[in-house]
């Protein structure tokens, strides 16, 4: 096998002219890019909060376009595919600027590598902070083309185009395949300038593209992380401890070993506490197949020290949260005179909410292939993460980075917890313990009872009226144990950027204003779910914006404009980054943008038509991810029965790269959070989780999902993210139309119309 | 212990394998056949859906021992490259995100249109029910189904 072109541009030859795209010479030939877009928009922030790879490093290429002599041009995308179309987005950009023929392209996934820049896969940013350096390289590669047909011709560049994979001598029609001029290309010089298309000559972004993976999946070839069969591999299941915290005080493993098909039983040592990425610990069952080792793993016989944590119950802590949200907490975003103003008020509200743990449920569950030799270590898994995993493996091993190979396979779904490595550090030890590549396998109450769950929240929001029905006072209080307390220990509330998410972010236009956190100890592995602690803030004050325009007496869609206010930029924030971690002036956070959205939605969903008895519209709009979302749930309820029928979706996520995918990335995420408002509920007794398959933690099934509309707002904004933004707004638009159609609030997630 | 015969994706097969070993392993981890999926392991979600003769059946659940003298058909044995008018429809509406869960929809699927050549919208939703699918393609999936059996629109999912 020829070498990868990722390994070609470390020292390896090529001309650089431009600080982020060079060329490198290949054998077999053609023309190879090698692009690096770490510091496009100002860095960008894993949701971690860590910082992206900049280009101190040097020159480090994370996306490759290599054009074939034989036409074919392979694009390396350095972002893991989970569904949200990356793979195709990505190379889309890239196959329009440089005017090549979609179906020559092919998309091959790199590894993890540090020369990547940053490949963590979250925070809806792939497209954001790719897009305008992928069109610059595949304008480069367009122009290169010109440039060797011009020369092979003896005619002036500025007379040649590329043209659907093909160059044409514009004056004579004289056309040259691109995979003739290959060879030629790829020893020019990269030019300094390279036009880039008008949006009006886009031949693939702004259009419906179908993914570049529908063929192998629908013919079941797409490989995800349990279907990479390396030779000699065995399967392991683990048993873990079932509180967090907690390890094996011993084992009999005599019967396991028994049992037909078990080759071994290894020990994984404790997880440290807090645990971070690192592996839960516990007994693993080796076998000749995944059967074998599941039968393996349920005759362990296995006495459990479980730790501190074993007293977690979800009642306790619930009380626990509503009495912190009662007391002031720490303010983190303050404005005018809160106090004053509440007591100046003519009529004052307040409400709480509350959202419990929730699982993440990919449809794959974890799963991952190591093989551990004595030169290092290879891997096959479906990772967000693939740097940090290669980091993390290579710690634990106690080896060089580069000895260790990531391969990132296709992600059977994600949503944040693939992000965290636990499951490749499981199957890292026990390769290394059994000298042979293994699979672990996790089943999906493995999957549901050791998630990284979506912080369970309590929510207190108060505000104040005045004698005109304008809101004069907003004091918000959120309290859920934060995500870096499964990473360190000693902290007891969220920081800043999980607040950044949809709490101190809140776009209103009231001039006394507070948001304040409240202590959350910390119980169990807290993780990121997608959209994060958008879930919780979105479902409090969109709910909470539609109690207070029926205290006031108005239309919640004219009172939610109002509350918005004129169009404006909101910026709070210290520094040249929003809470996102983008360059504030690439992406201020535009109300009028919002008000944007909430018209476009209440338009095309007819809002204030007349509707039968018990059935009403419910709005709420939500900004994240630097992108503006609002919705529109119609829904009717009949006695307990609740039925959703239509959700229109505006979104305005700036220009658009591939209208299809961001309208599957709505309808996706409105599908996501319905199963999380009607159903979604991890509940702890004794530090366990109760749930365990989709009977008890159920996700929407077809006939649940109600018609939707989406609707993409036409902008020339620069692009952002869509995986994540449609989420946030969902519960609370359900939650107000139940509140339309029959005068009751909901306050508490999963939606409960019994007894309510 | 007895061999186990049957055909898979049309290729006669004998087995020497436990008899109670579910078909989804069977498949996966015996004749490397990774398209069909787990999902849950109880029935629960349809992500490992096969025929066995004709019928949509849950691998996961079903021993290999009740597919002695069948036939199994699994995604990679529905049509020789992606033909069938379900792998075609799916492609045409960009149905899949991750794909995870769509060999098992895509079976299932298959099952009811060869025994209701045109479901109504209220026979695919009963037939298509406990196929889940967590990344919510259901809406395209419908329409898939619909248009495999000639009656809905066809094109992108985009073009509404
Ligand atoms: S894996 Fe068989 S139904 Fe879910
Ligand atoms: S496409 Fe991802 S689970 Fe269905």
């Amino acid at each position: 096998m020829s070498r990868p072109v990722w390994d070609l541009f470390p020292g390896g030859g090529g001309v650089t002219r431009r600080s982020f795209i060079r060329t490198a010479a290949a054998a077999g030939g053609g023309l190879i890019l090698g692009v690096s877009t770490a510091c496009e928009g100002g860095g960008s922030r894993t949701p971690a909060g860590g910082r992206s790879v900049g280009l101190e490093g040097g020159f480090s290429p994370n996306v490759f376009v290599h054009l074939h002599p034989t036409g074919d041009v392979e694009i390396v995308v350095a972002r893991s595919e989970m569904g949200q179309g990356v793979r195709t987005s990505l190379a889309a950009v890239v196959a329009d600027e440089m005017e090549a023929d979609w179906s020559r392209i092919r998309v091959v996934q790199a590894p993890g590598h540090p020369d990547f820049g940053d490949q963590n896969t979250g925070g809806s940013q792939s497209v954001r902070n790719h897009f305008q350096r992928l069109r610059e390289a595949g304008a480069v590669a367009r122009r290169m083309l010109e440039e060797a047909a011009a020369r092979q011709w003896e005619v002036p560049a500025a007379e040649c185009a590329g043209r659907n994979h093909e160059v044409v001598h514009l004056p004579t029609g004289r056309t040259a395949a691109y995979g003739e001029l290959a060879e030629a290309a790829g020893r020019l010089q990269v030019p300094e300038n390279a036009v880039l298309k008008g949006a009006d000559q886009f031949r693939y972004i702004g259009r419906p593209l179908g993914g570049v993976d529908n063929l192998d999946i629908t013919v079941g070839a797409a490989l995800f992380g349990a279907d990479v069969r390396p030779p000699g591999m065995v399967y392991a299941a683990i048993a873990r401890c079932p509180v967090v915290g907690g390890t094996h005080r011993s084992y009999d493993a005599q019967e396991a070993l028994r049992r037909p098909g078990v080759l071994r039983v290894v020990e994984i040592p404790p997880a440290e506490s807090p645990p971070g990425y690192g592996s839960l610990g516990g007994v693993a069952v080796v076998a000749e197949n995944t059967w074998a080792a599941l039968a393996g793993r349920d005759a362990l016989r296995i006495e459990w020290d479980l730790g501190p944590h074993a007293t977690h119950e979800s009642s306790a802590y619930r009380a626990s949260l509503e009495a912190a949200v009662r007391e002031p907490g720490r303010p983190d975003r303050s404005e005018g005179d809160v106090d004053g103003a509440l007591r100046a008020a003519d009529r004052t509200h307040s409400a709480e909410y509350y959202v419990p743990y929730l699982a993440h449920a990919s449809m794959e569950p974890p799963a991952c292939v190591a093989s551990v030799t004595r030169e290092g270590c290879e891997i096959w898994a479906p990772v967000q993460a693939p740097q940090t995993t290669r980091r993390v493996v290579a710690g634990m091993l106690d080896v060089p980075e580069d000895r260790v190979t990531v391969h990132v396979t296709l992600l059977g779904g994600a949503f944040g917890r693939k992000s965290k490595p636990d499951f490749v550090l499981e199957a890292v030890w026990i390769s290394k313990e059994v000298g042979r590549p293994v699979q672990v396998f996790w089943t999906r109450e493995d999957d549901i009872r050791h998630d990284f769950y979506h912080a369970v929240s309590m929510q207190r929001l108060e505000a104040g009226l005045d004698d005109s029905k304008r809101v004069t006072a907003w004091l918000h209080r959120s309290a859920f144990p934060s995500i870096s307390a499964t990473f360190a220990s000693g902290i007891d509330r969220p920081p800043a950027d999980e607040l950044g998410l949809g709490n101190t972010t809140v776009p209103f236009d009231v001039p006394n204003l507070r948001c304040e956190s409240c202590p959350a100890s910390w119980h169990t592995r807290i993780g990121w779910l997608r959209s994060v602690s958008n879930i919780h803030h979105g479902f409090a004050v969109g709910a909470f914006a539609d109690e207070l325009a029926a205290l006031a007496g108005r239309d919640p869609r004219e009172f939610l404009l109002d509350l918005i206010g004129p169009a404006r930029v909101i910026d709070y924030w210290a520094g040249e980054e929003n809470a996102y971690g983008v360059d504030k002036r690439a992406y201020p956070y535009d109300t009028g943008r919002l008000r944007g959205v909430v018209e476009l939605a209440t338009g095309e969903a007819g809002w204030g038509r007349s509707l039968p008895a018990g059935r009403g519209l419910g709005l709420a709009a939500h900004y994240c991810f630097v992108t503006y979302v609002a919705q529109v749930a119609e829904v009717s309820v009949t006695g307990d029965r609740l039925r959703i029928h239509r959700i229109d979706c505006a979104v305005d996520c700036g220009l658009v790269v591939n209208p299809d995918q961001v309208k599957a990335q709505m309808e996706g995420a409105i599908v996501f959070g319905l199963s999380l408002a009607l159903h979604g509920n991890i509940t702890m007794r004794a530090g366990r989780v109760e749930q365990g398959n989709f009977d008890d933690y159920p996700i929407c099934a077809l006939r649940e999902v109600p018609e939707i509309h989406v609707h993409i707002v036409n902008s020339d904004a620069p692009p952002t993210g869509v995986g994540e933004p449609g989420v946030p707004p969902v519960a609370a638009a359900v939650a107000n139309a139940i509140f339309a159609a029959t005068g009751r609030r909901i306050r508490e997630l999963p939606i409960r119309l019994a007894g309510v | 212990m007895a061999k186990v015969r049957l055909t898979v994706n049309g290729a006669a097969r004998e087995l020497d394998v436990p008899p109670e070993m579910p078909i989804l392993w069977v498949l996966r981890d015996v004749l490397n056949l990774t398209g069909t999926k787990y999902g849950c392991g109880t029935a629960l979600c349809g992500s490992c859906t096969v025929l066995r003769d004709g019928e949509a059946i849950r691998a996961c659940v079903e021993p290999i021992s009740s597919a002695e003298g069948t036939a199994l058909v699994t995604i990679e044995g529905l049509s020789a490259n992606g033909t069938h008018p379900l792998q075609v429809a799916w492609r045409d509406l960009n149905v899949a995100q991750c794909g995870y869960c769509q060999p098992g929809q895509i079976m299932n699927a298959a099952a009811l249109l060869a025994r209701n050549p045109s479901p109504t919208d209220e026979e695919i939703d009963a037939a298509q029910q406990a196929n889940l699918c967590r990344c919510g393609t259901y809406l395209r999936i419908r329409e898939a189904i619909r248009v495999a059996a000639g009656e809905g629109s066809t094109g992108r999912g985009g073009d509404s």
